[in-house]
């Protein structure tokens, strides 16, 4: 046991302070990965750093690829030989590595990734940035699939998601990734694993990977189908998973919701800056509250319209222009009045910026002649950095 | 009995055109299986091209990939689990143009898999279009009046580039034109999986091979063209054998 206790290199509950990098690396581990391959891409190499020697010491696999696209297809025959594989990036480098993503979605295989995100497009910049809502979301590559998107906020939830992310792609048979950014893949704080460390040889075995056949029917991990009535069912089969999974698998933290009047909508790190902001509009008397989706796909729709019926104003926060809004206009069905702030650039608003923003905001509806209701008539969504 | 199919093949009916040189490839691999006793521990790798289908071919177990990116999941496939054999089937296209990067890098890495590599100087699924190997002079539905290398570029010869690498263990050129071309095929492919099976590392088999569909020429006349055009440009025999 001894031998086994130095593998584990900490204990569940032990409070570490670690990069956020480094916590998704190590959790990741922690959860039974044993293979990565990925390609240097700011801010997310402390992964790969720390990977090159921890995968060593616990008999995996690490591969630095010639290229993302190498990388993921790495993955697409660790995954189809039954091995937890891993690889993660930021934007422009999971650009490349959605035609994989693709294949993988199709072929039933469990990955999981992590986009720490940068400003982009282009080859943008290496700050923290939330801009690839829609590349994660969206699926992203070619064809009709989804991912499930798992978004932390801090480096706790950047060191347990892995093993959330393991277990949801091994039970759905799905790609899961981590949509983080620079600034929680490059910050130390205080952590701890929530989980115990998985023992890789007592995980379930699966009927679908290639071992060899013997004793067995040959096995075929394809995605190609030329029956277009095939194509069809495989996409059905496809589809009745997904909507099990925005049936079950739907997860949000929610902040003083109960009485707000406003409520912030914001992920990751946006959504930790709010709650600074909140602080200071509560101290302020102004009822606001926050609610940070943790799934951003599958989206937490249901809560969000639930949430109407005590609130009537929604600010979302993003680093970006402007992407996740759309899903929260989406969700809210013109049952609230939408407000915007967006701060793209790789800058990371401060809770002053926020609460300035809060304070542009009625808390109650006014249908007078405010220039507020006079937008709202032109525009679902009132973007705050126009006024 | 003394002649039958091999238990590495299934008996599904192949779809290849007349002449095609797929099929006898898919007989020599599916022979080289049955004989080193490894079908129970293999894992075949389709390409994207006419090839695409071999998953339905081969009677092991089987994994279809997106274009070029073959090499890249044999090396998840191998560094996962070393005690595998696998094998990857890949046309010029797919080997010498969109992946390019993954063919050079496994090879550089030295990974421990095969790579049966199908040069028809075509891209034959899609319709006869330029292939990275296609001769000078020759006609394809991409340059209708033939390649011309002053504005199309030169052919690739695979074996010769990748012999500049330390990585590879072995690197054999053959063609499956005529029945002595074959059997020296045979040879070259077993002896290429055997390495593999002693965990020597990275091996490639570059196997000239014709298309009279893309080519145009009957079965025959298409075979007779490979000895009179391609193997002149494409030397038959070893690049690398460093375990003699």
């Amino acid at each position: 046991m001894a031998e086994m206790k130095d593998i584990t290199k900490y204990k569940t509950g032990e409070h570490i302070l670690i990069k956020g990098n480094e916590a998704l690396a190590e959790g990741a581990v922690r959860a039974g990965c044993r293979f990565f391959s990925g390609y240097p891409i700011t801010p997310q190499n402390e992964v790969p750093e720390y990977l090159s020697w921890r995968l060593f010491e616990v008999g995996g696999t690490f591969i630095q690829a010639e290229a993302e696209v190498s990388a993921i297809n790495m993955l697409y025959g660790a995954a189809a030989v039954g091995t937890r594989a891993m690889t993660s990036s930021s934007g422009c480098g999971i650009s490349l590595k959605q035609e994989g993503i693709s294949y993988i979605a199709s072929a039933e295989l469990p990955i999981f990734y992590a986009n720490v995100m940068r400003g982009g497009p282009g080859l943008g910049n290496i700050s923290p940035y939330q801009g690839d809502y829609f590349q994660s979301t969206r699926g992203g590559g070619h064809g009709d699939y989804r991912v499930i998107v798992l978004a932390p906020n801090s480096v706790t939830e950047m060191g347990n998601f892995p093993y959330l992310g393991y277990k949801l792609a091994d039970k759905y048979r799905i790609p899961c990734m981590v949509l983080a950014d620079g600034l929680l893949g490059q910050m130390m704080e205080p952590m701890e694993f929530k989980f115990d460390w998985v023992d890789i040889n007592k995980l379930p075995p699966k009927d679908y990977t290639l071992t060899g056949c013997k004793n067995r029917e040959r096995r075929i991990i394809n995605t190609l189908y030329m029956d277009v009535n095939i194509l069809e069912r495989h996409t059905w089969h496809l589809y009745q998973k997904y909507r099990e999974i925005e049936a079950t698998e739907v997860r949000y933290e929610e902040r003083y919701t109960e009485d707000a009047d406003i409520i912030v909508v914001a992920y990751g790190t946006s959504a930790r800056v709010a709650m600074d902001a909140i602080a200071k509009a509560r101290k302020q008397g102004i009822k606001v509250g926050l609610f940070r989706p943790i799934t951003l796909w599958p989206f937490p729709k249901k809560r969000l319209l639930e949430l109407t019926a005590r609130s009537s104003k929604f600010l979302v926060v993003e680093m970006s222009i402007g992407q996740m809004v759309e899903d929260v206009e989406l969700s809210l069905q013109g049952k609230a009045e939408i407000y915007f702030y967006g701060q793209p650039g790789g800058i990371v608003p401060t809770g002053d910026t926020i609460k300035n923003q809060i304070s542009k905001i009625k808390p109650v509806s006014d249908v007078s002649d405010s220039g507020t209701q006079k937008l709202n008539s032109q525009s679902k969504v009132i973007y705050l950095n126009d006024i | 009995m003394i002649f039958k199919r091999p238990e590495g093949l299934t008996n599904t009916p192949w779809r290849y055109c007349p002449g095609c040189g797929h099929g006898i490839v898919h007989r020599l691999i599916g022979e080289v299986i049955d004989e080193l006793g490894i079908r129970e521990k293999t894992i075949g790798i389709a390409p994207v091209g006419c090839s695409v289908f071999m998953y339905e071919y081969f009677n092991c177990d089987m994994i279809q990939t997106a274009h070029g990116r073959a090499p890249a999941v044999a090396t998840g496939i191998k560094r996962s689990h070393p005690d595998l054999i696998c094998f990857s089937y890949q046309g010029d296209g797919d080997l010498a143009a969109i992946g390019t990067a993954e063919t050079v890098h496994s090879a550089a890495r030295g990974e421990n898999f095969t790579i049966i590599f199908i040069n028809n100087t075509i891209y034959g699924m899609t319709g006869g279009q330029q292939a990275p190997t296609t001769m000078p002079g020759q006609k394809t539905t991409t340059n209708p009046y033939g390649r011309d290398t002053r504005i199309h570029g030169f052919p690739i010869r695979v074996c010769e580039m990748l012999a500049t690498l330390d990585g590879p263990v072995y690197l054999e050129r053959v063609a499956v034109n005529k029945p002595v071309n074959v059997i020296r095929a045979k040879r070259a492919i077993s002896k290429a999986i055997k390495l593999q099976v002693d965990n020597k590392g990275f091996s490639l088999v570059e196997i000239l091979s014709p298309c009279p569909t893309g080519w145009g020429l009957s079965p025959k006349s298409a075979c007779e063209y490979m000895d009179k055009v391609m193997l002149p440009y494409y030397p038959l025999g070893v690049f690398k054998d460093l375990i003699k």
